[in-house]
């Protein structure tokens, strides 16, 4: 079980409030994002509900119990650190052990559980290992399975995968997914990378400054952004904002069009403007065009065959039915 | 960050230092302070009742007094002088690759760790001795006549000794400080088309400043409290009476502990002059 | 990516480095010589370098002379006692300053160094009073909490520094694994912090071995320290020059080997972290 209820919590170090009082309730088993832009609060937020920093004030439920004043230990939570944080000293099994030696644990299942563990996550060639002997992606399996073998009721991730390269990092993307739906465990997972949080989660918590801005699925949010920020942030490349005249034939403050959702034509549509830089991705090409009057730059993202060159003429057409629009005030209208 | 529960032990655990360290600082202090005020003779009546500023005035009039800073002065900036420029220069040149750094490295250092009344009387003895000292040696075989360094040169004696002691020090930090300049730097440099001097001058020299400061400001704060050196070498004898020696004179010798601990308070406010600025340095290298 | 340099520029910096360095190192060399020589021989001119009847009556007699023994006991004692009680009351504040720091903390810190700036020869007569009034006079645990107290500044800073280098998450991940302050501390923190703490041991015993003010000026014949041991050769009686050696070399030698070991944190100990 691991339902965790977050009821007014505020955060302030010092004078800065850091968390203005926030709600928010995770289900058992949901694998939420904590998503936003550096110093959001996200890390903040994970901490108090691992308990490594005191709430001000407010109360954080587990399973229905106030857990608000209890030391992380005793919360039943294990959580994987940005830099891992194994113990450099120990072996990869006395790294996975460790929790559970505090634990008090018989030898005998202790064994039992690292072995499990081990084999679970493909470490089983490197238990005697030091930390310092890993790979980046193998440290992070280590970390992992620190976790694991307590049984935690949830599983809290502190941007896990900001150290590993690119390529690793899909990797382990899919592990961790992997591992969610093998062990049906409610995992928190805190990143700045919305690719991360589109892909891992089942919920999204988007915030800023402390605020959630938009709680909900990758989809709700990538479909119905609920304000500008939101907008901007979820979906690659960005939203396109486009304000003055043209919002106001939609009759809002600013429209939004998802690159994605434009056509590009040499002969034909309502925009005009001129090409600026295309990156290439092969499957994908990503033009920038300027001069359209609209705004400095519209992102278009095109099929990667569609080729056209710095500087040449090009129409737009935004596909009607998925404009947004927002008000002055920032918010979505429906 | 953290929880109130481990401030709370932090506050416990920090208690014994800051509590020795405040007895340390305030319970002496503040008898040096208190007998600078007075008139006190231990060995002709001890305390003979306050004194107001007499002993400040007196300790500043001396005849000594005067001798005595310049003779600190001369002492702690030369040595500086040396040490620093020798200390780049060798630090440059134990960065170069060669064979058997870490031997040298390790002779270069050696002089740190001996100890002051050692290397005094060493110094003094074997190699200073105007009879059978090795420099006299040395320059009977040139055919020139001996030096009774520690009275005819007592001053450049002292400042060799100390020199000698303090180099390996300014080395050792100077030579971790450039091996800490990246290497990209310089050959940047050597792209936009600086010659040697100009790299040095213009790359190397403020990449090493703050080190530099630093060696000078922790060795200006051991240099003016040197003792060991001029009391088994001169026992300040022939213009080699520091401030800390004079001071050491005046309680110890001369029993005058008012006048003593007047003169002390005068150097406990110059060492804190630069304290400060090293206090700065230190202070926002913490930040970083 | 460092360029290989030409065979010749190399032998060039080595001829020089090695030049310097023996130079450098020349008095001490000599003084080591000196001591294996006869009185005779260590004032013969010109002086004889190597080839002598190496001798090593010099050791027993400064031994038999001034008892030593108990110098050196003095000095071990006196070292080893004061940077033994400033780890264990620095340990734990260097932890708190490092793992849970307050706004103050910075301010702790260099105030604590300040302290280290005091002079000493300011605070001469007190000492002297205080030390009397606890019948401390020419003790060893009178100068070994004065050395402590001297060096306990250092010791806080350069274990601060050292424990700061050990990531806050790897404390915190144990307290998430469910370990109390203690297992913590046992199992954590003292190992990752063993490296550090002994290199602070190794520079705090070289400076207080080789501390010559307090040594000097508290002690008289019971408790003096191999630094006063030295410093009573300083009125020289007859030929003495290969005894003054022999003492020299017995009192140097501990430290010089230590002091090797100690080279990298000699640094950081001295600049109180700020060149590491």
């Amino acid at each position: 079980m691991g339902r965790i209820t977050l009821d007014k919590v505020t955060k302030s170090f010092g004078e800065t409030e850091v968390i203005p009082p926030l709600d928010l309730t995770i289900e058992d088993g949901e694998f939420t994002v904590f998503v936003g832009p550096s110093g959001c609060g996200k890390s903040t937020l994970l901490r108090l509900i691992a308990g490594l920093e005191d709430t001000t004030s407010g109360q954080i439920r587990i399973d229905g119990n106030d857990a608000t004043q209890l030391p992380p230990a005793k919360r039943g939570l294990a959580m994987v650190f940005q830099s891992y944080a194994l113990y450099p000293h120990m072996s990869v099994r006395k790294n996975i052990a460790f929790p559970l030696k505090m634990a008090k644990m018989a030898q005998s299942e202790i064994d039992q559980r690292v072995d499990n563990a081990a084999s679970v996550l493909n470490l089983a060639d490197y238990i005697d290992r030091k930390p310092g002997q890993l790979s980046g992606g193998q440290r992070q399996r280590v970390a992992i399975g620190r976790a694991i073998v307590r049984e935690p009721s949830a599983f809290l991730f502190d941007e896990p995968l900001s150290n590993l390269d690119a390529a690793l990092r899909v990797g382990m993307r899919m592990e961790i997914s992997e591992l969610h739906k093998k062990l049906a465990t409610t995992m928190i997972y805190v990143t700045h990378d919305q690719v991360e949080a589109m892909t891992m989660a089942d919920k999204i918590v988007v915030l800023r400054a402390g605020h959630i801005e938009q709680v909900g699925s990758p989809l709700e949010l990538y479909r119905e952004p609920r304000n500008l920020f939101v907008a901007g942030f979820i979906g690659s490349p960005k939203m396109n904002l486009i304000g003055g005249a043209e919002a106001e034939k939609h009759g809002c403050h600013t429209i939004g069009v998802r690159p994605e959702h434009i056509e590009i034509s040499a002969s034909e549509g309502p925009w005009s403007g001129t090409v600026g830089v295309s990156e290439h991705l092969g499957s994908d090409t990503y033009f920038h065009i300027h001069d359209t009057g609209l705004a400095d730059t519209i992102t278009v993202r095109a099929d990667g065959e569609v080729g056209f060159n710095y500087g040449d003429r090009v129409h737009l057409s935004p596909r009607k039915d998925v404009i947004h629009r927002f008000g002055a005030d920032g918010l979505r209208i429906a | 960050m953290a929880t109130k529960a481990s401030r709370s032990a932090a506050r416990v655990m920090m208690a014994p230092a800051v509590i020795l360290l405040l007895g340390w600082m305030l319970v002496p202090l503040t008898m040096t302070l208190w007998f600078s005020f007075r008139k006190y003779l231990p060995l002709r009546g001890g305390d003979l009742g306050g004194a107001g500023f007499d002993n400040y005035l007196r300790f500043v009039s001396s005849s000594a007094f005067w001798p005595s800073v310049i003779t600190t002065l001369l002492i702690v900036g030369s040595v500086l002088v040396i040490t620093v420029c020798l200390g780049i220069l060798l630090a440059m040149l134990l960065d170069q690759p060669m064979w058997g750094q870490g031997v040298v490295r390790i002779l270069v250092i050696a002089p740190f760790f001996v100890m002051p009344t050692v290397s005094a009387l060493v110094w003094k003895n074997i190699f200073m001795d105007p009879n059978n000292g090795l420099f006299a040696h040395l320059w009977r075989f040139f055919g020139a006549d001996p030096v009774s360094w520690m009275s005819a040169a007592s001053m450049p004696s002292i400042i060799l000794i100390v020199s000698w002691q303090w180099l390996p020090f300014a080395t050792l930090i100077l030579l971790t400080a450039i091996q800490s300049l990246d290497g990209e730097q310089l050959e940047a440099a050597e792209m936009d088309g600086a010659p040697h001097l100009k790299r040095f001058w213009y790359i190397v020299l403020p990449h090493l400043s703050r080190a530099i400061t630093i060696v000078i400001l922790i060795q200006t704060i051991f240099l003016l409290s040197i003792f060991a050196e001029i009391f088994v070498t001169t026992g300040g004898a022939f213009g080699t009476k520091t401030l800390t020696y004079l001071i050491f004179q005046r309680v110890l010798e001369s029993q005058n502990v008012g006048l003593g601990s007047a003169g002390g308070v005068y150097a406990i406010i110059l060492a804190n002059i630069v304290a400060i600025f090293l206090m700065r340095i230190v202070g926002k290298n913490l930040d970083a | 990516m460092a360029r290989s340099v030409t065979p010749q520029r190399k032998a060039l910096n080595t001829a020089a480095a090695w030049a310097i360095g023996l130079l450098i190192f020349f008095p001490i060399l000599w003084t080591i010589i000196t001591s294996f020589k006869t009185e005779a021989q260590a004032i013969s001119d010109p002086p004889v370098f190597l080839f002598f009847d190496w001798t090593l009556e010099n050791y027993g007699a400064v031994m038999e002379r001034s008892n030593y023994g108990r110098f050196l006991w003095n000095s071990i004692i006196i070292a080893g006692g004061s940077t033994l009680l400033g780890v264990i009351i620095a340990v734990p504040a260097a932890w708190s300053m490092a793992f849970v720091p307050s706004n103050r903390t910075k301010d702790i810190l260099l105030w604590m160094l300040s302290t280290k700036m005091l002079p000493a020869v300011g605070v001469l007569y007190p000492m002297y009073l205080i030390f009397i009034k606890f019948g401390l006079l020419d003790s060893r645990t009178g100068l070994v909490i004065v050395l402590m107290l001297i060096n306990l500044p250092i010791i806080v800073w350069m274990l601060y520094t050292y424990f700061r280098e050990i990531p806050g998450e790897i404390l915190e991940a144990a307290r998430m694994d469910g370990a109390t302050l203690k297992s913590e501390i046992i199992y954590i923190l003292t190992p990752m912090a063993i490296p550090g703490i002994a290199s602070t041991m190794l520079l705090n015993f070289i400076l207080a071995w080789n501390e010559a003010f307090w040594t000097l000026n508290l002690t008289a014949a019971k408790a003096a320290p191999l630094t006063a041991f030295i410093a009573s050769y300083s009125s020289p009686e007859g030929l003495f020059y290969a005894k003054l050696s022999a003492a020299s070399t017995i009192a140097i030698a501990p430290i010089l080997i230590l002091g090797w070991f100690s080279q990298k944190q000699l640094v950081r100990g001295l600049t109180f972290g700020a060149v590491k």
